[in-house]
């Protein structure tokens, strides 16, 4: 129990890192396969056999899991073990980086999505994405949030497309902090407020399944409880993933939660029983603070 | 924690004194460059200077039928073909009626340029009611008498070294006290095709040759040079066939232009049968040179785009294309711009190429489309420093003036272009 404090720690001297290789495979051979239940009965996405090779090295190992209609599912563990990898499998932008090549099933209302004939652009209008790093166009917000539903035309008139763009900072909380600044540029606008603007643009097009890499790393708790009410809010109609640090907003948010370690899907279960009731050691470990 | 802050003391003059260094280093070098420009420049535009002005000469023009050889009652056709030279020999004759030697009354004839008649001759068209009355008009000065008057040097010259001998002198003082000399701004050099009378070779064929040889450039090679990159950074797969053709385009800018002109030869003259000497086949030879420049800068520019910005709209579901040309593409504009002007601008002053597809022909008319023969301004410029007149010298400075001025008007212009898209960021 003790190792695992000892590679928490960040390796300020050089014997540290030597100590962490054997500390690794000590980690790997307690993994034996996914404890819990990955299925669910209403499977809105579902991943079976997922591989991830960034060039030579596999950063996602063979992991099966469901996302269920209407669910929000938390993903965690501890930070380069692979969460954002997954993640972005789920609507192909590992297609953008060359040396990421993605194996095993993922279908999409029982489609593989990554089947041949998938249209990715339609893939990705309907699998919606908020970056773990905010991106705003370099463009004004009102710009920024409208790009999505201009280019699938999903606004007639300009006024419906006004009309979006409201709704969708409304519900990202950020409307009140730029009603009077639309025009100004995206990029303008302080780290928490940009990371706000990802989540609008995302939700004006409306997509069934959002992917969310941790929406509130940068907000405060009044902007995180306003985001998370959203989350709840989305969760009735949209299916949901996302990527937190915060064992409690997973715990609060969330329906199901999945936590990765070293690219391997250690345990899935309903969140309270998780968080609770913890199978594996190693989710054990995390959550109750003794790595990561 | 004290060891680290006695370490860096120690070490802090020395990283000072390097910086110091560097600096008086860089302002050095800029200095340097600034003392040769001015340099360059100072000369050029001294030497330039002369040519801006000209000299006019005002003579009292006997506009008498008999004069003019002008039937009674003359039509329109009678008056364009009058015989207006014998008016401008009969004024000179009548301002100097001493002068009775063949020679010298030859001399006295030249004092105006041979342009003086179409003067003469304009202004009767313009007012036929002239006929009949004897018409004072400011005609164009000969060259010699031209730079005679403007030069303090060449009036120290002895009178056997220089063209415009002394008798002509007396003339030209004589013209002078009666008021009879002006001068005045040199619009001729600026409205004129090239010409072998020096007063009247103007810079305006060869600014047309260039305005029009460059169209045709920008219009090829932006557009192939910025959706070749497009499609080699954005959608091309990496393999050994895009491999072997970046290698090619890099190896394509450093091929001399000459060649450039010579393939132009046979590709285009003697294969497509193009006109010869014409702005368009200038321009497409000029646009093999500037699409590698074009290309290298543009993918360098698209490249310096965060991939973040692509990557945002893709997970909105833009297709590639419309990433592209939404967003990657207006943040690579300022790059793709000053890569492309650096281009324009080698383009504008090339001339081997040119020689070689016969951009270098002698031609008075001013060019009215890419069809038509011309030549441009650097080559104007080599071969008016080709002739011997004095004239032809200061001309030479000048039309480098005019190149470099179109070349800051192409700059400033592409500044502003590269302003305007930088606000978006
Ligand atoms: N573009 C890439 N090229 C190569 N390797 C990558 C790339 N992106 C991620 N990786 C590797 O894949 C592994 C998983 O990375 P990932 O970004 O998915 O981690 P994460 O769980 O999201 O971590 P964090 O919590 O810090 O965001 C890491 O070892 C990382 O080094
Ligand atoms: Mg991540």
């Amino acid at each position: 129990m003790n190792s695992f404090t000892d590679a928490a720690l960040p390796a300020t001297d050089s014997t540290a890192t030597t100590k962490e290789a054997p500390d690794l495979d000590a980690q790997l051979a307690k993994f034996t396969g996914t404890v819990g239940n990955v299925r669910v009965d209403n499977a809105k996405m579902s991943m079976t056999g997922v591989d991830v090779h960034y060039g030579d090295a596999q950063a996602i190992h063979n992991v099966d899991l469901d996302l269920g209609k209407n669910e929000v599912m938390a993903m965690i563990g501890p930070s380069g073990c692979g969460k954002s990898t997954f993640l972005r499998c789920l609507n192909r932008m590992n297609d953008t980086i060359e040396s990421c090549k993605v194996a095993g099933s993922l279908t999409l209302d029982g489609e593989d999505i990554y089947e041949r004939n998938q249209d990715v652009v339609l893939l990705r209008a309907r699998v919606g994405i908020v970056f773990q790093k905010p991106n705003p166009f370099p463009k004004s917000i009102y710009d920024n949030v409208a790009y999505g539903p201009r280019i699938h035309g999903l606004a007639a008139s300009k006024s419906e497309l006004d009309d979006i763009v409201e709704q969708s900072l409304k519900r990202a909380s950020l409307w009140s902090e730029v009603a009077d600044r639309l025009d100004n540029p995206g990029t303008g606008l302080s780290g928490g407020q940009q990371q706000r603007l990802c989540i609008a643009r995302t939700i004006a097009v409306s997509p069934e399944v959002i992917l969310m890499d941790e929406p509130c790393s940068a907000l405060d708790p009044i902007a995180t409880a306003k985001i998370e009410e959203l989350i709840d809010e989305l969760g009735k109609n949209y299916t949901i993933a996302i990527v937190t640090h915060s064992m409690q907003q997973a715990a609060r948010v969330s329906d199901r939660t999945a936590y990765f370690h070293l690219g391997r899907l250690v345990e899935v279960g309903v969140t309270n029983d998780i968080f609770t009731n913890p199978t594996h050691q190693l989710t054990e470990n995390y959550i109750t603070g003794r790595f990561g | 924690m004290s060891e680290t802050t006695e370490i860096v003391r120690a070490s802090l003059a020395k990283r000072y004194a390097r910086e110091r260094r560097f600096r008086l280093l860089g302002l050095a070098s800029v200095m340097a460059s600034a003392a040769f420009l001015v340099l360059l420049l100072g000369n050029i535009l001294t030497k330039a200077w002369p040519a801006f002005t000209t000299t006019y000469v005002k003579i009292d023009v006997p506009l008498t039928p008999e004069v003019l050889r002008l039937p009674d009652a003359p039509d329109s056709e009678a008056i364009a073909s009058a015989r207006y030279g014998r008016a401008v020999k009969q004024a000179m004759r009548d301002l100097f009626p001493d002068v009775s030697s063949r020679s010298e009354k030859r001399a006295l004839y030249q004092t105006v340029s041979a342009q003086a008649e179409f003067t003469v001759k304009d202004a009767v068209i313009a007012n036929p009611e002239l006929i009949g009355t004897t018409h004072s008009l400011w005609v164009l000065a000969d060259d010699d008498l031209d730079t005679y008057r403007k030069s303090k040097s060449l009036q120290a010259v002895p009178e056997e070294d220089r063209r415009f001998k002394d008798f002509q002198v007396t003339w030209l003082e004589e013209l002078s006290a009666q008021n009879r000399i002006k001068t005045s701004f040199n619009w001729v050099f600026f409205e004129r095709g090239d010409s072998r009378e020096p007063e009247l070779a103007g810079i305006r064929g060869a600014l047309a040759g260039s305005f029009y040889t460059l169209i045709v450039t920008l219009a090829l090679s932006f557009p192939i040079g910025v959706a070749a990159a497009i499609y080699l950074e954005s959608f091309a797969p990496r393999n050994r066939l895009t491999d072997l053709i970046e290698v090619n385009i890099n190896n394509l800018a450093a091929v001399p232009s000459i060649v450039f002109g010579l393939l132009g030869v046979a590709v285009f003259i003697n294969f497509l049968h193009l006109p010869r000497s014409a702005p368009l086949v200038g321009g497409v030879v000029l646009s093999l040179m500037t699409l590698p420049t074009i290309i290298i800068a543009s993918r360098a520019a698209i490249k310096s785009v965060p991939p973040s910005i692509a990557d945002a709209a893709l997970g909105l579901g833009a297709s590639r294309m419309q990433a592209v040309m939404h967003h990657v593409l207006p943040l690579a504009m300022p790059g793709i711009l000053t890569g492309t002007i650096i281009g324009m601008a080698q383009a504008l002053g090339e001339t081997a190429p040119l020689l070689m597809i016969g951009m270098v022909a002698f031609i008075v008319d001013v060019p009215t489309g890419i069809t038509d023969p011309a030549t441009v301004l650097p080559v104007q410029v080599y071969l008016w420093s080709d002739s011997p007149e004095r004239a032809f010298t200061e001309r030479t400075s000048a039309a480098i003036v005019v190149l470099l001025v179109f070349l800051i008007l192409m700059n400033a212009f592409a500044v502003y272009l590269r302003k305007r898209f930088e606000r978006s960021w």
